[in-house]
């Protein structure tokens, strides 16, 4: 049996494949250290994919949609793996939707999702690498310009 | 079959060829007939929180033509927006007073987000540098008068390619056709990248050049714009680039344009283009202008549901 440099979890979700870099980054969008639960991070694991790669493993988490999106932006390689009683039942990797409402902050300041207290829109006109245009403004987003709110 | 009653009108991207057509020859109908009673009995409301006469002036005249009424704030510093109100709730209260909304802004998506916030129809009448449609459906108006058909011109667009919406507008529009365009500026005011990107993805062939005289000859029509000093926070970088492009008729009289040859500009103009081209045959810029009419008639037509071809 293959020996797992970060250990499993019963119950929970664990977000494989990501880039390694962006390790830190998914989970601090993740809240994990405020929630009190059991979280296993790796970095810099070797994948055939990836070449280097980071996974984290969070016990008794059922990530929000809200929180799928977000990892789709930072890591569009992820896969996510629900796991029960030791297996993994689901896996699936991260897919951005048509649509982010209330993710991404438009970085337009003359646009008025920056004025009224509304959520932000952004389309996705292009998944890799990802390109957003503001539902309001028009503008189009991508690389450093995309800030997540 | 195309219908337009209750859309909203606030960007060109939201318009298939066919309907852009739709109101092209509605608006040339207008033209021919008056309706002055198609629209008795409706009330417009137009609300302009960015300065604008010529705009605001040509929807009320629209609107009066077909017998409508309008209603309109004296000055944005009069609203309770200065009280810190919002624009949803703002235009939710005026939606009460009206039957359809004509709404400037200076911020970006501000026509957008009140088209999703009411159920009247919300016409876009310019936000900051983003939109203008209506003038867009007057160039697409002015370009068929002139030349008969959209299909397959060569255009060319001068002056301000950076920040000016028109421009922006107009290229996306006439993709459809599809048109060769030719984009000449100054290098610091060039077409955005998204833009020119977009176009290419749409397989529109273009190209981007310093000069004009170089490309003059090759051109059907060219839309020549102002460079807009409000639109640079320094004074420096405006004063560098203005009266870079000056058209006379001595100097297209010069060049080998077609006989054809048409000029279009959104107006107002600054010192781009000399009044001695005002009697040429290439100028059609009054003509574009007196467009606003019988195009803004048939877009309030339309989406009111008055009046269908």
């Amino acid at each position: 049996m293959k020996q797992l440099q970060v250990s499993a979890i019963k119950d929970g979700t664990v977000i494989d494949h990501i880039d390694s870099k962006s390790t830190f980054k998914v989970a601090s969008i993740l809240n994990i250290h405020e929630e009190g639960k059991l979280v296993l991070v790796g970095m810099n694991l070797s994948s055939r994919r990836l070449g280097k790669k980071g996974i984290i493993k969070i016990e008794d988490k059922v990530l929000t949609q809200e929180e799928v999106n977000k990892i789709a932006l930072i890591a569009p390689n992820a896969t996510l793996n629900i796991i029960k009683d030791f297996e993994a039942v689901e896996k699936r990797p991260v897919s951005l939707p048509e649509e982010l409402i209330g993710v991404v902050k438009c970085f337009n300041p003359n646009c008025i999702s920056n004025h009224e207290r509304i959520p932000t829109r952004l389309k996705v006109v292009k998944k890799t690498p990802v390109r957003l245009r503001c539902h309001y403004c028009e503008r189009v987003m991508e690389g450093e310009d995309i800030e997540l709110l | 079959m195309v219908n337009l009653k209750n859309k909203d009108i606030i960007s060109i991207r939201d318009f298939t060829i066919e309907e852009i057509l739709y109101i092209l020859n509605m608006a040339a109908d207008m033209e021919g007939h008056s309706y002055p009673e198609l629209l008795k009995g409706k009330v417009l409301a137009t609300l302009f929180f960015e300065p604008s006469t010529r705009t605001r002036m040509s929807f009320e005249s629209a609107m009066k033509l077909l017998g409508g009424e309008v209603i309109s704030f004296a000055e944005p510093g009069a609203t309770s927006l200065v009280k810190g109100e919002s624009l949803k709730d703002a235009i939710k209260i005026i939606e009460g007073y009206s039957d359809i909304i004509v709404l400037r802004h200076f911020l970006e998506g501000a026509p957008r987000l009140a088209a999703d916030t009411i159920s009247i129809p919300v016409i876009n009448a310019g936000d900051g540098t983003n939109q203008h449609p209506t003038q867009t459906f007057l160039d697409l108006y002015t370009i068929l008068r002139a030349k008969g058909s959209l299909e397959g011109l060569s255009v060319g667009f001068l002056g301000d390619l950076k920040y000016g919406r028109t421009v922006h507008s107009l290229a996306y529009a006439l993709a459809h056709f599809p048109c060769q365009m030719f984009f000449v500026s100054h290098p610091s005011l060039r077409m955005p990248v998204d833009q020119l990107e977009e176009l290419k993805e749409r397989g529109v062939k273009y190209s981007e050049h310093d000069s004009f005289e170089e490309i003059s000859h090759r051109l059907d029509v060219l839309y020549c714009t102002r460079i807009q000093q409000e639109r640079f926070a320094d004074p420096v970088e405006y004063e560098k680039v203005k009266g870079t492009y000056r058209l006379s008729k001595g100097l297209i009289e010069g060049l080998k344009v077609k006989p054809d040859f048409k000029i279009l500009h959104p107006l107002p103009r600054v010192d781009e283009m000399d009044e001695s081209l005002d009697e040429t045959p290439y100028a059609v810029y009054f003509q574009q202008a007196k467009s606003g009419i019988p195009v803004r008639k048939a877009l309030l037509a339309a989406v009111l549901g008055a009046k269908e071809l």
